[in-house]
């Protein structure tokens, strides 16, 4: 054996020596972390590419829309007056696995995100229960090749605005647009095509039958004839309620949308199905991703494979990742996904271990506490839990007490904040359970469900939690864009109702700003 | 594990520009509002070079929310409800504690994503190109009466392309159609390839070369060399390049208007007029500026100060030179008549004049004014713009546009004379665009 010549030694980037990097990297997370993913596509881009890509919410290809032309002037914005710099890479769940590294990273970088997204996020991705079950990585490409195709194929039959008008509403009930429970069928190019193809040709048999002779000269207005009533009545007691996925029940049941609209409201609904899962992921996808980058890095430094120098600029821009600024300092933004998550899957491996000799943790993680076998819990814990389930399960005492968390309990109506748990024995399991639930997409999206139809009526239900309202502006002009899908001569209502389904009064509430925007994975 | 790398840099980038683009469609309407709205009213008067009130290359803008451009969801209000959450970095809370809330309790308005403009999104800057920012601001703007005295043109020449000729100077040879031509007819007329009379050639030595020629090479020699005459006969009747094959690029001149303006920038730098005051008259100068350069490939800029003499001076020391004196505005008009008459014959040039004053004169010299208008400029001018610059105090106590300083009531009788002469009002910087824009509005430019 001849002594060991470090892969790299000047900051700049080749792409023999990104394959000679990446070879190392991959040696360590197949041999020693055991990770399993898909085979990977480093595409190198420039800055000016990498704003590009954030705006079409971070995938390569998107169909066209204004909204993504005011993401990206807002980004653009922020970068070049320096507000916000550019994710060093964004990854993407498909296969094989796309991720972008920037062309003005140094080699270190690029190393780091090479091992943070070619291997972190992409064995997230393979393994991870909510992707595997929720999205196709295989068929996402050409899933979304085809709805670019098909939306400017109707952009050009029916005009953009037309076409606008359906976006602009069913982008407004994305969030209502996913299902939560049950399994969706996988995105296949063939089918979708086929079923658009089925859906049109019998759209056009029921517009030969119903529609032409209900409504003198065709097109989208209805003379309330009683034989259209009847159909649509006898169509809509089929309808079973309540419905929670707002975009699939109109796509199914709307009975203006033609059906070229009915294929964009598809399209949105697909999209958001396609990213539910890692808007629940967040925290143990970052985690992950941050967890195994670490641990490749300093794998790299023992063999030393890494110059000091590559290891110093890696272990600053790993810090600056996990920064977790106090509730108190200026720069505080809420939780660090990175930083938690980071912290968490640290914590595991001190579990398995060396568990704490006064046996706390033997007593909170009877399972796993001193097992030792790390690198199976990690990885048992990345392949099936939800970020809002980790943190239930796996946030020890230890964490909380490094963390310093605490709990507020915000009362409307009352003129303080309660702390009502901190990092002491009683606060524990609370903190626990109350910072888990703030990860849950059921307890922080509004859960709104269509629960009483008819043609020209629809009732749709906001069960409240905790008396939390909705934003009184916002969700007019949400209301307006379902009525625009439904039917815009309907008349739809939207009740808030609480746990004991007394409906809750509304009151002037000033918007809370745009929330939570789709995040790219970084 | 199987890998590839992609170079990408070379793909096309903004891909986001078409979607930028019909964003930027959308919020057209709330983009005049603000655009027009940040220009009346920035203060740009720090001295500096780059006050210009338009950048040059971009400029951030922050649109006013609209419906348009809103992306409405469902969302929890903030406030409402009762709500537990974790928060990283206790000191010193123990259970039990109070924190009072910033504002008392009253829900909605705490947290740090509550926007102040109460309608929450939108609330973000960003970039327009200096196009796309003209465009909107100089929007439904023209120059008045464009169409009667008509752009006033000096025919120039410029040569264009005229496709091709069969005669022609030889640096216009185009030998690209020559050889073309050339080559079809010598297909066409079976002229004899110089290979194949090479080939004969070759032939020919190779036989004479022989010291032992037989019969049979001696009569093919002599075959040869016939057929080598005959070859080269045709060769000498069929030219490789014929006359006929000549082309030539053919160049039109053809006649051009020559649009040219040039803008004369009179200013009063007398005492009077203090450096507010002088703010105001040189963010109305740069409006017109830029107004009257997308309508001109070439505009000249002409400053002319006054006090009681006029000069013409270097744009540096119109918006920043300082000068005393008293106030003879005639000495200015003088001065424009002067360039004018010099360096601008009226029949090659449209000339504008904005004059900016405070309105203060010298006793007397109104009537001057007057008559070296009426006799001298206005003639020769498309479109002479009088801006008077005000105390806002004295803005309320002239509401009434009968009463004013000595030059406001001098001009006003010229209004109805001239139909190319606009007299207008500014007190402070929220009046300069809707004064410009009443000066240049398409429709009412000559009531």
């Amino acid at each position: 054996m001849g002594e060991t010549r470090p892969l790299y030694k000047t900051s700049e980037w080749n792409f023999d020596t990104m394959r000679r990097t990446y070879d190392a990297i991959a040696e360590v997370a197949e041999r020693d972390l055991g990770l399993d993913t898909y085979p990977n596509q480093i595409e190198i881009i420039s800055t000016e590419q990498m704003l590009d890509a954030y705006s079409s919410i971070g995938m390569p290809l998107m169909y066209q829309h204004w909204s993504f032309g005011k993401h990206f002037a807002r980004d653009e914005v922020l970068y070049r007056k320096g507000f916000a710099g550019l994710a060093y890479e964004i990854v993407i769940n498909s296969n094989p696995c796309i991720s972008y590294n920037m062309e003005d990273n140094t080699m270190t970088m690029q190393a780091l995100v090479m091992a943070h997204a070619a291997f972190g996020h992409n064995h997230f991705f393979k393994n991870n229960r909510l992707f595997r079950e929720w999205t196709d990585a295989d068929g996402i490409l050409d899933y979304l090749q085809f709805a670019k195709g098909f939306i400017s194929n109707c952009e050009e039959r029916h005009g953009v605005k037309a076409v606008e008008l359906v976006l602009d509403a069913a982008h407004a009930l994305m969030d209502q647009g996913v299902f939560r429970y049950p399994r969706p069928g996988k995105l296949s190019l063939k089918e979708e095509e086929t079923r658009q193809r089925e859906r049109i040709e019998e759209a056009a048999r029921e517009y030969s039958d119903l529609y032409a002779h209900t409504i003198p000269g065709g097109g989208q207005r209805f003379t309330h004839t009683p034989e259209y009533r009847d159909e649509m009545k006898v169509r809509m007691e089929h309808v079973k309620l309540p419905e929670e996925n707002l975009l699939y029940y109109i796509e199914k049941q709307s009975p203006w949308l033609q059906p070229w609209q009915r294929e964009i409201v598809r399209i949105v609904r697909k999209v958001a199905q396609y990213f539910y899962p890692q808007k629940q992921t967040k925290v143990m996808n970052e985690g992950c991703a941050t967890f195994v980058h670490y641990h490749i890095m300093n794998a790299l430094y023992d063999k030393k494979l890494l110059t000091d120098g590559a290891m110093l600029e890696f272990m600053g821009i790993h810090s600056n990742v996990l920064m977790q600024p106090d509730f108190d300092d200026r720069q505080f933004s809420g939780i660090n996904p990175y930083a938690l998550g980071y912290a968490m899957m640290t914590d595991i491996k001190r579990i398995c271990v060396e568990p704490d000799p006064e046996g706390e943790d033997h007593e909170w993680f009877p399972d796993i506490a001193g097992c030792g076998d790390w690198k199976g819990v990690l990885k048992d814990a990345w392949e099936n839990y939800r970020d809002e389930s980790f943190i239930l399960q796996y946030l020890s005492p230890r964490l909380i007490r490094d963390m310093h968390l605490f709990g507020i309990k915000d009362e409307e109506g009352v003129p303080h904040y309660e702390v009502s748990a901190i990092h002491d024995e009683q606060g524990y399991r609370k903190i626990r359970q109350v910072l888990a639930q703030r990860y849950d997409i059921g307890y922080i999206e509004p859960n709104i469900q269509v629960t009483k139809n008819d043609v020209w009526t629809i009732e749709l239900t906001h069960h409240a939690m905790n008396k939390v309202r909705l934003a009184e502006k916002p969700m007019d002009a949400t209301v307006e864009h379902f009525q625009t899908l439904w039917k815009p001569d309907s008349h739809v209502t939207l009740t808030s109702i609480d746990e004991n389904c007394d409906e809750l009064a509304m009151s002037e509430i000033k918007p809370f700003g745009e929330g939570d925007v789709q995040e790219n994975v970084r | 594990m199987s890998m590839t790398i992609v170079d990408r840099r070379l793909n096309p980038k903004g891909k986001s520009l078409r979607n930028k683009q019909r964003f930027v469609h959308r919020a057209r309407e709330a983009l005049h509002e603000s655009i027009r709205r940040d220009n009346g009213s920035d203060k740009k008067s720090d001295g500096n070079k780059d006050t210009i009130f338009v950048p040059q290359g971009k400029k951030m803008v922050r649109p006013k929310s609209s419906k348009k451009t809103a992306e409405p969801r469902f969302f929890h209000a903030s406030g409402t409800g009762s709500v537990e959450r974790i928060y990283p970095g206790n000191k010193e809370f123990g259970v039990g504690d109070y924190i009072p809330k910033p504002n008392g309790g009253r829900a909605g308005t705490r947290g740090k994503k509550a926007s102040d403009s109460g309608d929450g999104e939108d609330d973000f800057q960003f970039i327009l190109t200096r196009e796309d920012f003209l465009d909107i601001f100089f929007e439904d703007l023209a120059l008045p009466d464009l169409v009667k005295t008509g752009l006033k043109q000096i025919v120039k020449h410029k040569v264009e392309r005229a496709g091709l000729s069969s005669s022609g100077t030889a640096v216009n040879l185009n030998l690209l159609r020559t050889m073309r031509n050339s080559y079809a007819r010598r297909i066409a007329l079976h002229r004899p390839r110089s290979e194949e009379v090479e080939e004969l050639l070759a032939r020919v030595f190779l036989i004479e070369r022989k010291t032992d020629q037989t019969a049979k090479e001696r009569r093919e020699l002599s075959e040869l060399l016939e057929r080598i005459e005959h070859l080269r006969g045709r060769q000498r009747l069929i030219p490789y390049i014929d006359p006929t094959d000549l082309r030539y690029n053919n160049f039109e001149r053809k006649p051009v208007p020559n649009i040219q303006a040039v803008m004369f920038c009179l200013m009063d730098v007398s005492g009077s007029m203090a450096q507010y005051e002088k703010e105001l008259a040189k963010s109305f100068f740069m409006i017109l500026h830029l107004f009257l350069e997308r309508y001109y490939k070439k505009i000249d800029v002409v400053f002319v100060c006054h006090t009681h003499e006029g000069w013409e001076v270097e744009e540096e020391e119109f918006f920043y030179g300082r000068k005393t004196g008293g106030t003879i505005a005639s000495t200015g008009l003088k001065e424009v008549h002067k360039i004018i008459k010099e360096r601008f014959p009226a029949d090659s040039w449209n000339i504008y004049v904005a004059q900016a004053s405070d309105g203060d004169n010298s006793s007397g010299d109104s009537d001057t004014c007057i008559k070296l208008l009426n006799e001298s400029i206005l003639p020769l001018c498309q479109y002479y713009a009088y801006v008077e610059i005000l105390d806002v105090r004295e803005m309320e106590a002239f509401e009434n546009e009968e009463n004013g300083a000595e030059l406001w009531c001098a001009y006003r009788g010229l209004r109805a004379d001239w139909p190319n002469f606009a007299m207008k009002r500014i007190a402070s910087h929220s009046h300069i665009s809707p004064v410009f824009r009443e000066l240049f509005q398409k429709e009412e430019a000559y009531g």
